[in-house]
């Protein structure tokens, strides 16, 4: 039943043209990224690093950066594909549907967000072009890529999983996005103020979900960031889950 | 209709904040029965037919789906019933074929069957040429007629419709009116309308609710029976005496209303023509002659609109009071 709705939800985004429209801004966008970052290296960067023993390799130089924003270009992009999960159907009334269907509430929220974690994996797999086009002329770390990639997979449907429940406390998708795209930025604003001299505090930093992300960028697989990802999306389906019960109980 | 009963609501009550929507509203379906709830806009319809459906939790009351209890085990109630809300829960963006494939599939219709199904509940709603088509591109009253087939998809043993109806036109009006009559024998149908010649048309029974409440209930054999005479009111330049009038055939009674008018209690609705024949026979000078409302649509008017009124003229001496 969650596959039923996920796939009828993905096929969904991809006949709107929002799907599409956002895939290729940022693939765009990211494309010119790869460009600036492949240039640089090839000209100035690989001299400098001729002969310096331990020195970093095209991996840590072009593609964590790219990868690094590809996160950043999401923080925008996603609360405009999460805002119409639920908030769109709740405009246009064909919540209904689900609501009336012998599914329970956790199906419903489950199908949905996996359709947003489909989604990811669709973008990711076009993010994961980019080393691939470089593997062909030179030495990859992949594992380093593949740890970049599942941070960048996590954040993402961390994201997705804030977006959901956002779109569940609203009927109009602009507000959803608008709200979700807050929560984002608050969180990274949580991380600089957690960063700053002065009045650094590791709390605000372990709450924010860009800080976990760097460590994997950097090629660590640290336990402790995914099970913090986990716990982040879980508690916003939860919360999802929570609020549409919630809905027939109180208007 | 027999004695099986697929739906059976008791004390249901609905608050909104302080505003209480439906209150101690008790309902019961009946298999091969079509129950209409009528009643004005802001009754309580939706309210109600939100709370069968499983979209809306009563503050108060319960809900027995073919013996299970809808709030306890919505999952297994929620499978016996179809539901098309006020607004029909269309994606635009899918094609009929696709959307219909989609609702018999959340609603667990076999995968071999489900082909079977689609082209069936098409057929019935008069989708077959539309099914490659935009639900978006659709127009009001195709895109109502894809809702009712999402109600249908799996033949549910329930079907709950409110305001099917609506914004259709007659033809399809009739169409609809003879599928849910097809319905109807195998299945229950409580639909919501505020036109009272569709609840005549179509339903066995009728609940005629007002400010949430049930202010008539009755098959409408029942109705017809207890509510067998009919009126006529009358008004003559030379009126004859009452006596005169209660001789012609078919007339049972004789009132005097005001400003002249006289009514006739008849059991038949010959007696109009001969009502015509004696005033001229006798030169009375017919002046006037109005059948009175069907009896159905006389009770609702009586139910609610009195109500209306004594609540205007309350509020108009407010008003006035110094």
């Amino acid at each position: 039943m969650i596959l039923t709705i996920a796939g009828t939800e993905l096929r969904r985004m991809f006949y709107s043209p929002l799907a599409w429209a956002i895939l290729a801004v940022v693939m765009f966008i990211l494309g010119l990224v790869f460009l600036i970052l492949v240039d640089n290296y090839m000209s100035t960067i690989q001299a400098q690093l001729i002969g310096v023993p331990g020195a970093p390799g095209v991996t840590d130089v072009v593609i964590a950066p790219v990868i690094f924003w590809a996160s950043v270009i999401m923080l925008t992009v996603s609360p405009l594909q999460t805002m119409r999960a639920l908030s769109e159907e709740r405009q246009q009334g064909s919540l209904t549907l689900l609501t009336s269907a012998p599914l329970s509430t956790t199906e419903l929220v489950l199908g949905k967000y996996l359709a947003l974690l489909l989604f990811i994996l669709v973008l990711l797999g076009l993010v994961a072009l980019m080393p691939l086009s470089l593997s062909g002329g030179t030495n990859l770390g992949w594992g380093k890529i593949l740890a970049g990639l599942l941070g960048l997979f996590l954040l993402l449907a961390s994201f997705s999983a804030a977006g959901l429940y956002i779109s569940s406390q609203t009927k109009t998708p602009l507000i959803a996005a608008m709200c979700s795209f807050g929560l984002l930025v608050f969180l990274v604003v949580l991380y600089m103020s957690g960063s700053a001299e002065g009045t650094a505090s590791q709390l605000f930093i372990y709450l924010s979900h860009f800080g976990h992300m760097l460590s994997f960028l950097a090629g660590l697989f640290d336990s402790s960031d995914l099970v913090y990802y986990l716990l982040f999306s879980v508690a916003f389906l939860i919360l999802t889950i929570r609020r549409l019960d919630n809905e027939r109980l109180q208007h | 209709m027999s004695d099986e009963i697929l739906v059976s609501a008791e004390s249901l009550y609905r608050f909104y904040s302080q505003h209480c929507a439906v209150a101690d509203l008790s309902l019961r379906l009946r298999r091969g029965e079509v129950l209409g709830l009528l009643g004005p806009t802001g009754a309580g319809k939706t309210s109600t037919l939100q709370m069968l459906s499983g979209n809306l939790a009563p503050s108060a009351g319960r809900i027995i789906i073919n013996g299970i209890d809808l709030l306890d085990a919505p999952k297994r109630a929620k499978a016996y019933i179809g539901y098309l809300p006020e607004r029909p829960p269309l994606y635009p963006d899918l094609t009929v074929d696709e959307y219909l494939t989609y609702c018999g599939r959340l609603h667990r219709v076999a995968r071999l069957s489900l082909g079977a199904a689609v082209n069936e509940v098409k057929m019935r709603c008069g989708l077959t040429d539309v099914g490659r088509r935009l639900i978006g591109n659709l127009s009001k009253g195709y895109q109502q007629r894809v809702g009712i087939a999402q109600a249908l998809i799996h033949s549910p043993l329930i079907v709950i419709l409110d305001e099917p109806t609506v914004g259709l036109d007659p033809v399809q009006i009739r169409e609809i009116r003879t599928l849910i009559r097809e319905l109807a024998p195998n299945h229950g149908v409580i639909l919501s309308t505020h036109i009272l010649p569709e609840v005549q048309a179509i339903c066995d029974s009728v609940q005629i609710i007002h400010a949430g409440r049930t202010v008539f209930n009755d098959s409408l054999s029942g109705l017809s029976e207890r509510h067998g005479l009919m009126g006529l009111i009358v008004a003559f330049r030379s009126p004859p005496t009452t006596k005169e009038l209660s001789r012609l055939a078919g007339v049972q009674a004789v009132e005097p209303l005001a400003g002249g008018r006289l009514r006739i209690v008849h059991g038949d609705t010959a007696v109009l023509e001969t009502v015509v024949w004696a005033s001229v026979e006798n030169n009375w000078g017919l002046r006037e002659l109005t059948p009175e409302r069907s009896t159905l649509e006389q009770i609702f008017m009586d139910l609610v609109h009195n109500e209306y009124d004594t609540d205007s003229q309350a509020s108009a001496g407010v008003q006035t009071a110094p």
